[in-house]
């Protein structure tokens, strides 16, 4: 492992020491800490994936066998803003396609990539639930409902001075 | 105890969140405190009141006024009109809760809500869900007490299985054998488990229970463990909805201070405990299987069955495993009776189903109806038709599992097994309305692109069989299908559910062979005439300009990113079909409606 990135971030492995010795004996530890492990450094990258595999002394292979299946885990840094467009069925019929194009073509990046000043990072989500507002985008925690493409520039403007 | 002439509540649920209520619910604290109102009228955030279309939803009683999207501004307006002289303020109400002389119709006489029946939501939108108290309030945690006091485990379960009550999860498997399978296997430990990754696109009842009603659930769980003999549970609950899991933290922290939770529960020999567990955004792991390796901490990739969960399941010990509106409906049949349930219903499904309502629909939102009900009564009754005059095409249950259901089965009463027999399925409970404007070959490559890419790629059938399907789709709506391409997505669709792992898998092909199966001629269209019927697949549109209707005026040259339009002054564009993009910019600007796609 490489030693500087474990002392460029003594408070943040600090803190997921923390959430590893209050997990480790408990049932089926690893999906609590690593949710907490992006929680705390954004993404997963494999130093992260290597001290977790040493502290529950399972294979880092494996652990970078969950990181890899589910969605939510990333192995790249996310940007500031993440936009999550909605894709489930209700928003799809009510045009979030044309959302989506739109913002690709207004941040210039492709769903699953991020910007390069990392400002934003453009996701097509899965359904968020919020059919009735159909059709839906998030920003970060914030919702925004009842979508046509000409609001998207609006909207990301309001972030982008921020 | 404290006593308030007037109740104000805010709904809290994840649509009237999304579209400002906790600003509303900010701003009445306020208006109130300044109004010297704060001893007099009490603020309740709540659960969903289903009315996701019309929200911030807020109701205040005892006159039952039913405010309608209400935003910031109009707060101080009700605060000095109706909560200080007691006006109510009927511009702001719901359009349907006023009789025409002024007077306010109560709940149920309202259209959306004149044909519900509320059981596994009965608390939503009731009671406020951070509040252990109000839940136990209206019998919550009685029907614990009663089983933990005055019944054997054996005689719980036979109440749940004369209940007739079944999974409401998707399957329809009988609830209570479910729960003497678990509590007969052998096993020194054993774990009961909520589902509540409700993964389906356009489904969101399960998220309205947790977050409106949590505590029913936790209060199932707990009887659920009494009956089977386990003392530990896990709720699977997807990350996607953080306000479900806060009120769920928040319901498990009452409980357990309460001693609902925990040790010698009601002073009996009974413990029993739950903790959370979050998904991490794996639409596979809705199945048992995957959903325990996830708990386990493994990939959410799931196993061959038998040995069934309750036998070997969480930890290789006996698990029972219920969905979340399962269990909200546990309760009241403990309390109520197994006799009360069964008059719910049709024959072979008993009780009520909780629908999201989406798409094209006037009221989107939440609906519970009994067994039996029509899609004609959901749809135009409740559901208020179809917007902007547009023609109903179809209904489609169930998710990337279910199926499209046209127009003519829309008399079909619903329960599992009609659903079953005209090719859909109940599913969970996502109902999404499609009116002309969609293409249901569109729709059909919507959903395997979803199972394509959610297929955990364990068995063969579903990693490379969905695939393939995919790309035939994509063909056919790029205009590039082929003569027997129908005929081969039907037997790679049999085929398939034939040989899949998993419910995922085996239930996959279900969205392209119901819309085969109505929707022949649209695939048909796309085949051979190359033609999008709908006006969707945009390599098979063209957009035109009508020389007739178009005066010269220039916008649309200007409006086209790919300068494909030109033409002189004042007479006729014409569009350069090789540079059109068909993005559709030229029809927006046109002020003759001259540009036509199709």
């Amino acid at each position: 492992m490489s030693a500087s990135i474990l002392l460029e971030n003594k408070d943040k492995f600090a803190e997921l020491q923390q959430t590893i010795d209050e997990y480790k004996d408990k049932e089926g530890p690893l999906m609590p800490i690593m949710h907490k492990a992006q929680e705390i450094f954004g993404y997963l990258p494999i130093e992260v994936q290597e001290y977790i595999a040493e502290a529950l002394d399972i294979p880092v292979s494996d652990i970078y066998g969950v990181a890899t299946f589910y969605s939510q885990f990333t192995l790249k840094p996310q940007g500031k803003y993440t936009i999550g467009v909605c894709m489930g069925t209700a928003c799809y019929v009510k045009g979030s396609q044309a959302i989506l194009d739109e913002l690709i073509k207004e941040l210039d990046i492709k769903p699953g990539d991020t910007t390069e000043d990392y400002n934003f990072t453009l996701e097509a989500t899965r359904c968020l639930g919020a059919c009735g507002l159909a059709p839906v985008i998030m920003i970060n925690d914030d919702v925004y409902g009842r979508l046509v493409p000409s609001d998207i520039k609006g909207i990301i403007d309001k972030y982008r001075n921020r | 105890m404290e006593f308030f002439r007037s109740h104000v509540l805010i709904c809290g649920g994840t649509g009237c969140h999304s579209s400002g209520s906790a600003d509303v619910m900010e701003t009445f604290k306020a208006e109130l405190a300044k109004n010297n109102l704060e001893n007099e009228v009490k603020l309740v955030q709540t659960g969903c009141f289903g009315l996701c279309a019309v929200g911030p939803v807020v109701i205040v009683y005892p006159e039952g006024a039913f405010y309608s999207r209400v935003s910031v501004e109009d707060v101080s307006r009700i605060v000095s009109e109706h909560l200080l002289k007691g006006r109510i303020v009927t511009d702001l109400l719901y359009h349907d809760s006023i009789h025409e002389d002024e007077a306010i119709k109560s709940l149920n006489e309202v259209d959306f809500y004149k044909k519900q029946k509320r059981l596994a939501l009965r608390n939503c939108g009731v009671i406020d869900p951070e509040n252990i108290d109000e839940y136990i309030a209206f019998d919550g945690y009685k029907a614990l007490g009663k089983v933990l006091l005055e019944m054997t485990p054996e005689e719980t379960i036979d109440i749940i299985k004369a209940s007739g009550l079944r999974g409401r999860g998707g399957a329809g498997f009988p609830t209570g054998v479910k729960w003497e399978f678990t509590a007969k296997a052998e096993g020194d430990k054993k774990y009961v488990c909520c589902n509540a990754d409700e993964g389906d696109p356009g489904a969101f009842m399960d998220r309205s229970v947790l977050e409106g009603d949590p505590h029913s659930v936790l209060e199932a769980m707990a009887i659920a463990g009494y009956a089977i003999g386990a003392d530990q549970g896990y709720i699977y609950v997807r990350a996607e909805y953080p306000i479900a899991v806060k009120r769920l933290t928040i319901a498990i922290g009452q409980a357990r201070e309460a001693g609902l939770l925990g040790k010698n529960i009601f002073g009996t020999d009974f413990s029993f405990d739950l903790e959370l567990r979050l998904g991490a955004g794996a639409f596979v792991c809705g199945e048992e299987t995957a959903l325990m390796a996830s708990i386990e901490g493994r990939r959410g990739e799931p196993r061959p069955r038998p040995p069934f969960p309750a036998v070997k399941g969480l930890f290789g010990k006996p698990t029972l495993l219920n969905n979340v509106e399962t269990y909200a409906n546990i309760p009241q049949i403990i309390l109520n009776g197994p006799e009360w349930f069964q008059t719910i219903g049709t024959e072979k499904s008993k009780g009520t189903k909780v629908f999201a309502l989406g798409g094209k629909i006037n009221n989107t939102g939440l609906v519970e109806v009994p067994m039996g009900t029509t899609l004609r009564e959901i749809i135009y009754e409740i559901g208020g038709g179809i917007p902007n005059g547009k023609e109903f095409k179809a209904a489609q249950t169930g998710g990337p599992s279910g199926g499209c259901i046209p127009a003519r089965h829309l008399d079909t009463p619903i329960d599992y097994d009609s659903l079953t027999k005209i090719g859909s399925m109940m599913g969970s409970g996502g109902l999404i309305v499609m009116d002309e404007d969609n293409c249901m070959v569109d729709i059909a490559r919507f959903f395997l692109d979803f199972t394509v890419d959610e297929s955990c790629g364990k068995c063969p059938p579903c990693r490379i069989g969905t695939k393939r399907m995919l790309e035939i789709l994509d063909r056919i709506t790029k205009g590039q299908g082929k003569e027997g391409d129908i005929e081969k997505l039907e037997e790679l669709g049999k085929n398939i559910k034939a040989s899949a792992l998993c419910g995922l898998g085996q239930t996959a092909p279900n969205p392209v062979l119901s819309t085969i199966q109505y929707f022949r001629d649209e695939y048909e269209a796309h085949i051979r005439d190359k033609k999008c019927p709908a006006g969707i697949c945009q390599a098979l549109l063209q957009i035109t300009i009508q020389a007739e209707l178009c005066r010269g005026c220039g916008l649309c040259v200007k409006a086209c990113p790919v300068d494909a339009i030109s033409g002189e002054r004042k007479s006729a564009h014409t569009i350069d079909q090789s540079k059109c993009i068909k993005c559709g910019a030229c029809m927006e600007k046109c002020p003759f409606k001259a540009i036509v796609k199709g």
